[in-house]
């Protein structure tokens, strides 16, 4: 039935078919072009880096590649609860020496003490009688090893060898959450009184809904306002929040810290109204109740923006249909008004929300010890302790609540209604 | 918002509360920026108003800390300022021109996996700073980028784009592109078409985008902290330094320059937006 239809053709003969698809491609591949500059920016400076913090936060190589015979003949090793067979002993040794040799076994020695507290003292006594060349070679290592401090007869200690196998651990996401692998590879919990990530995460996640629900209350009323005000009087007052909005965050901060002071104005100013006694003055910084004040501010016009440009398209005439349909101004507010801001107020509590989980400037400036918030966890461990495959796996978990808050919000409230100023 | 004359006590009394509540807010966004401003003319060392500036007496005022934040030998004011205008214009200029580029790609219609892209190029955006911090700084320390003006740059570009990619697209989604095709038929190759018909007609987005660029490095600390030696130092670093270790008068000085720059770049935001606003109402 197609060759009896006549194709159509162009003026040069090709079919009209062919040549539209051949520029629809030329197309793609035209768009394609202008964005790949960025998009290849950001995939190798950004992307990348990101899956490389993953490969950090797990990886384990370092003790596989220095105990390699050890390893091989743990293979060997079957009875876990009894101390390893002589190879085990014999590849241990091996390695070690090779270690000693090359100047890394302090390395390791920190690395298995962080495994089991106490191997640095037994691998620093092995070291040394190696060094004084005490080890006979041709007789049982095991014995002598044994001989040497009473913990290498202690098979916990050769447990804890064993487990540092593996080249990938989840070792750094346990510790993120005050657990760890326990002798016999099940997981364990932390003592009750060294629990403290798990108080930073719950904290953060208190921190930033409070200054959502804050900035949420604080934020509606003035949005709509400027909504409903008249144009020259809403500009004004629009200032109010961009200034702000643009004024840079540590300015802000700050000005809180001036602020909320012993001898600061908000103080003066309770003193003089009579809430407290000029010699009582109450800490309003260094604790959480600095942290709730100054992100509050500085996160409000991020809620009131996207509101207001919601707002800004409902028009009057419906609250004034509600009303005249006999609603009281409540009832029409709550049944005709809310509804449509919906999504202004998804969008603003959603920004606000992430921005809050992951700050970390002014928590560490006005937050004092207990307002301290995950993120000055991670930047910690990146700058003091330098431990950065903690700091990555601390950071990725983070990430991953972020991106499981953005697709709950997808499916309540879809991304495509967010909208920007 | 005048009350009509028939309305109910009640409601009245509630509308008069609702306009104490909006006072207040707007006083607690706006009033803790004003408290900068006297203090930072305080002729005493302490960051409290003293008797003197209570009862304002001449004498309780002075420019001191300004001529410490210029004139200071041991201040890196100087340093730092001229560090972030370097680093904020590049990052700037960078940020505009990839992410006007990848907008204008983003904006045609033919362009596959749009939502995957777009995903992708404002990430960094949606990332927390702190993750998007120790991400730069792993790549900035394998490329040998680390504490250089070059790295710091590179990664503001990364966290500037996203602002351009959205206020460009926003802006081309109001174009009428027939405009591009007169051009076209009319015999002008398509950079000429994008330099004298595309480009004037998006400046206000690419400007506005380009602001928020700005800004976004100027005020950026997260993630230089991890990336800049003593010699990159910037206004924000320095002034994380001093918040940290010892409020001085001084930081009160720069901070109120940072409010001034601040609200010459609102005023200019505003105004652009305004114009644009404006030009697509007439290409409707």
């Amino acid at each position: 039935m197609s060759s009896e239809t006549k194709q159509i053709l162009t003026t040069d003969g090709i079919p009209l078919e062919v040549s539209l698809k051949k520029a629809e491609k030329k197309n793609k591949i035209k768009a394609f072009l202008l964005v790949a500059p960025l998009l290849l920016f950001l995939v190798i400076t950004y992307i990348f880096p990101i899956g490389d913090m993953f490969m950090r936060s797990v990886d384990d190589r370092m003790v596989t590649n220095m105990l390699p015979k050890t390893f091989k003949a743990m293979e060997k090793w079957e009875n876990l609860d009894e101390l390893p067979p002589e190879e085990v002993y014999r590849g241990f040794y091996e390695d070690y020496k090779l270690l000693a040799e090359n100047q890394q076994h302090g390395k390791l020695g920190q690395r298995l003490n962080k495994e089991k507290n106490g191997f640095n003292t037994i691998t620093k006594k092995l070291f040394r009688q190696i060094k004084r060349k005490k080890i006979d070679e041709s007789a049982s290592l095991k014995e002598q090893i044994n001989k040497l401090h009473k913990r290498w007869r202690d098979v916990e200690y050769w447990q804890a060898i064993k487990r540092t196998a593996p080249p990938y651990t989840a070792s750094k996401y346990l510790k993120g959450m005050d657990m760890y692998f326990a002798a016999d590879g099940s997981i364990a919990q932390v003592d009750e009184d060294r629990r403290i990530h798990r108080i930073l995460w719950l904290r953060t996640l208190e921190i930033a809904f409070f200054v959502t629900l804050f900035c949420f209350f604080m934020g509606y009323p003035i949005a709509h306002l400027l909504a409903t005000l008249p144009m020259k009087y809403s500009n004004l007052l629009m200032i109010c929040v961009l200034l702000p909005f643009w004024t840079s965050l540590l300015v802000r901060t700050a000005s809180w810290m001036i602020l909320l002071q012993q001898q600061g104005i908000v103080n003066d100013f309770f003193v003089m109204i009579g809430l407290v006694a000029d010699d009582n003055r109450p800490e309003m910084m260094y604790n959480k109740v600095g942290t709730y004040v100054a992100m509050t501010q500085i996160l409000l016009p991020f809620m009131v923006l996207p509101l207001y440009s919601v707002m800004k398209t409902i028009s009057p005439s419906l609250m004034r249909a509600g009303k005249s349909l006999g609603g009281t101004p409540f009832v029409a507010f709550w049944k005709v008004y809310f509804p449509l801001t919906i999504p202004g107020i998804g969008a603003g509590c959603l920004l606000v929300f992430i921005l809050a989980i992951g700050y970390y400037i002014t928590p560490a400036l006005v937050g004092g010890a207990s307002g301290t918030l995950i993120s000055n966890q991670i930047a910690f461990h990146m700058k003091t302790t330098l431990d950065w495959s903690f700091a990555s796996a601390m950071g990725l978990m983070l990430l991953t609540g972020v991106l499981v808050i953005y697709w709950i919000y997808n499916k309540l409230v879809g991304v495509d209604n967010i909208k920007l100023g | 918002m005048a009350l009509p004359s028939y309305t109910e006590t009640r409601y009245r009394i509630w509308h008069y509360f609702y306009l104490a509540i909006c006072t207040f807010v707007f006083f607690f966004l706006i009033a803790p920026l004003f408290v900068i401003f006297p203090l930072s003319f305080n002729a005493e060392e302490f960051l409290v108003f003293s008797e003197g500036m209570k009862n304002l007496d001449p004498d309780a005022f002075s420019l001191r800390w300004y001529k410490d934040m210029v004139y200071g030998t041991k201040n890196p004011w100087g340093l730092a300022a001229k560090n972030s205008f370097i680093i904020a214009i590049f990052a700037t200029i960078g940020s505009i021109i990839l992410g006007t580029l990848a907008a204008l790609g983003l904006s045609s219609r033919h362009m596959p996996y749009k939502g995957l892209i777009m995903a992708t190029l404002i990430s960094p955006m949606i990332v927390p700073l702190i993750i998007s911090g120790v991400a730069i700084f792993f790549f900035m320390a394998k490329a040998g980028l680390a504490a250089t003006h070059t790295g710091i740059v590179l990664a503001h570009i990364i966290l500037g784009t996203p602002f351009v990619v959205i206020t460009v697209t926003a802006t081309l989604s109001g174009f009428d592109h027939s405009v591009t095709r007169a051009a076209a038929s009319l015999g002008s190759n398509p950079v000429n078409t994008f330099m004298k018909i595309t480009l004037p007609l998006i400046l206000p987005g690419v400007i506005s985008g380009g602001l928020f660029a700005f800004v976004t490095s100027f005020d950026e600390v997260v993630v230089v902290l991890f990336l800049a030696g003593l010699e990159n130092t910037t206004i924000p670093i320095q002034m994380w330094t001093g918040l940290r270790e010892q409020l001085s008068p001084t930081i009160l000085a720069v901070a109120t320059c940072l409010i001034l720059l601040s609200t010459l770049i609102l005023v200019t935001a505003e105004l652009l937006r305004r114009r644009s606003e404006r030009l697509r109402g007439i290409n409707r």
